[in-house]
């Protein structure tokens, strides 16, 4: 790479690259399970093309931290033939759908991140990540538009869509304080100026999220002096592997036929 | 006087339809012709909808993330031919809620194929290369159909269907290509895909009840038998440029005819699939009836969000 980083900010980040990928190839993964069993064939479609976005930014994140890291992992490899703790994704992108509501607001809050996260890292210096992101920026505009629209047709729909979406909003609200957490990985990326500040994602992504529950009657989950994202038996640890048990699942499934034939083509 | 009026009508309409002119929906058209296409649309629209099952139950174990992602787009491609076809439908004065009530309650019928499992990733490819084969087929022929909206809809079908066949050939090429277990997982599939795909193109034209009346109305321009014949005379050299055998010893070349020649069809099996007692008919409904009963609320919040905006105009 011309004028790439020194060696170890090389490591950062590719740990960097793979949270991204993670997050997305996980989040994707999930998504596509609706496929065939939508609410109305317009979701169906909908929520394949959200999948199918995630997907291949998850396939091209994953395949820059394999060229980067330069063990010779394609994606491929890296998507099939990790083990759970190696992968370092969210917990919020991990959890089984649930209902409508659970899965709109689940992308919801996970669309508002990424839409802020691209369009900061259109800026990195590292071209093919700038890249990336300048795709991700415009598709994750549409996905956040999409779930938003859906957050307020379900938060002021009937009793019913307007009670699951609040359920849904409780129980998620848990695993969005990590996702708006950086440490030390981005602190180094930003220090060498490989990406730019992270830091006001989470004020803005706050902000965002307010407004789409206020217009859509759902109540924040907690006014607590950290918006309660800390506390409330708040997840943490996802970035360095450690994961609800949901993901060992997913990833049996995924993994099955790739790992059952090592050696196979597909 | 009425009775009268209707001959001359219906005579209008055969000599269009003879000279080659497309039926809109807001011209006349005889009641049998109504309601002949709106079975055979919904019927069509409900095979792409049900078709999404058999294939999207691979696509959370698809073998690379390029197989994951094509799968994917093509089950949400198949999710948009249906979305095309209600519309075609609806514009016979029926809407899209009653045909799908229709193929809950077991009303409407879909194509028995996808009353099938798919057991092994093999079937992936199989169904791309076979099933989507023998619909492009039959959709050539229904894009040239005489009612303008449906022959519309099946020329945007064909284009991504002949994109669906070659990446589930490329699928059975590669496979057929790789590891002795791949090999044996392209057998298996074509093994139990071969004969079922045989039947997608419907009873033999003297057991086809509709057929007559169709193909004089140029609703269908080719006998059944026709079209199974063109798919036969496709596949085989097909299946002999991958080294994959069709299990049907009676398989030989004609040279005085230039077709395939092929063995008899189980046709007990089709029909005992068709009336509802094949491998995977009451999961294939079951999913559909559970998609619909849990999307209820959604559906119901939709509405009820757009009545209040309406009133807050």
């Amino acid at each position: 790479m011309k004028n790439g980083p020194d060696h170890r900010t090389k490591n950062v980040l590719v740990e960097f690259l793979f949270r991204l990928g993670d997050d997305r190839l996980i989040l994707g993964h999930r998504l596509s399970e609706w496929c065939g069993h939508a609410p109305i064939l317009e979701e169906d479609i909908a929520l394949a093309n959200i999948a199918l976005d995630l997907l291949g930014q998850a396939s091209a994140l994953l395949r820059l931290a394999g060229e980067i890291e330069g063990k010779n992992r394609a994606e491929d490899d890296l998507a099939y033939f990790r083990e759970a703790t190696q992968f370092t994704n969210l917990q919020l992108v991990e959890q089984p759908n649930g209902d409508f509501a659970f899965t709109i607001a689940r992308l919801f809050f996970f669309s508002a991140f990424n839409n802020l996260l691209s369009e900061r890292l259109q800026k990195s210096s590292i071209e093919a990540l700038a890249g990336i992101a300048a795709k991700g920026f415009k598709e994750s505009s549409y996905h956040l538009r999409h779930s938003k629209e859906w957050m307020l047709r379900l938060g002021n729909g009937t009793e019913e869509s307007h009670q699951r979406m609040q359920i849904a909003v409780n129980e998620l609200w848990r695993f969005t304080g990590e996702m708006l957490a950086f440490d030390e990985v981005e602190e180094k990326l930003q220090q060498q100026n490989v990406i730019p500040d992270l830091n006001p994602i989470a004020p803005k992504w706050n902000e965002i999220v307010a407004a789409v529950l206020t217009e859509a009657t759902i109540i924040i989950p907690s006014h607590q002096k950290d918006g309660g994202q800390a506390g409330n038996h708040a997840v943490s640890g996802s970035r360095n592997g450690f994961h609800s048990e949901h993901l060992g699942h997913l990833l049996a499934e995924m993994q099955i036929l790739a790992r059952s034939y090592p050696d196979a083509k597909w | 006087m009425e009775a009268l009026d209707e001959i001359i009508l219906l005579e209008r309409f055969e000599s269009r339809i003879n000279a080659g002119e497309k039926i809109e929906p807001k011209d006349w058209m005889p009641e049998r012709y109504r309601k002949q296409l709106i079975r055979m649309i919904s019927q069509h629209a409900h095979s792409e909808v049900v078709g999404m099952l058999p294939e999207g139950n691979w696509i959370t174990r698809a073998p690379s993330l390029r197989r994951k992602i094509s799968l994917l787009a093509k089950v949400q491609d198949e999710a948009g031919h249906g979305m095309y076809l209600y519309s075609a439908a609806e514009t016979l004065d029926v809407d899209r809620r009653e045909l799908i009530e229709q193929l809950l309650s077991g009303q409407a019928k879909y194509s028995h194929i996808f009353n099938y499992p798919t057991l092994n990733w093999a079937d992936i490819g199989v169904i791309g290369w076979f099933v989507d084969g023998a619909a492009i087929v039959n959709q050539t022929m229904l894009a040239k159909c005489s009612y303008g909206p449906y022959s519309r809809a099946n020329l945007r079908i064909c284009k991504e269907e002949n994109f669906h066949k070659r990446q589930g050939y490329e699928i059975v090429a590669t496979m057929a290509a790789g590891t002795t277990e791949q090999r044996e997982m392209v057998q298996d599939a074509v093994n139990r895909w071969w004969w079922p795909s045989l039947m997608m193109f419907g009873p033999s034209d003297n057991e086809s009840p509709n057929s007559a009346e169709l193909l004089r109305w140029k609703v269908k321009l080719h006998s059944n038998d026709e079209l199974r014949q063109r798919f036969v005379d496709l596949t085989v050299p097909q299946s002999q440029a991958v080294n994959i055998t069709l299990p049907d010893p009676e398989l030989r070349y004609d040279k005085k005819t230039q077709h395939w020649n092929f063995g008899k069809i189980n046709w007990e099996e089709f029909w005992n699939v068709v009336k509802g007692n094949g491998p995977c008919n009451r999961e294939r409904l079951a999913a559909r009836q559970k998609a619909d009963d849990d999307g209820a609320w959604v559906r119901e919040a939709a509405v009820a969000y757009t009545m209040k905006r309406r009133m807050n105009r």
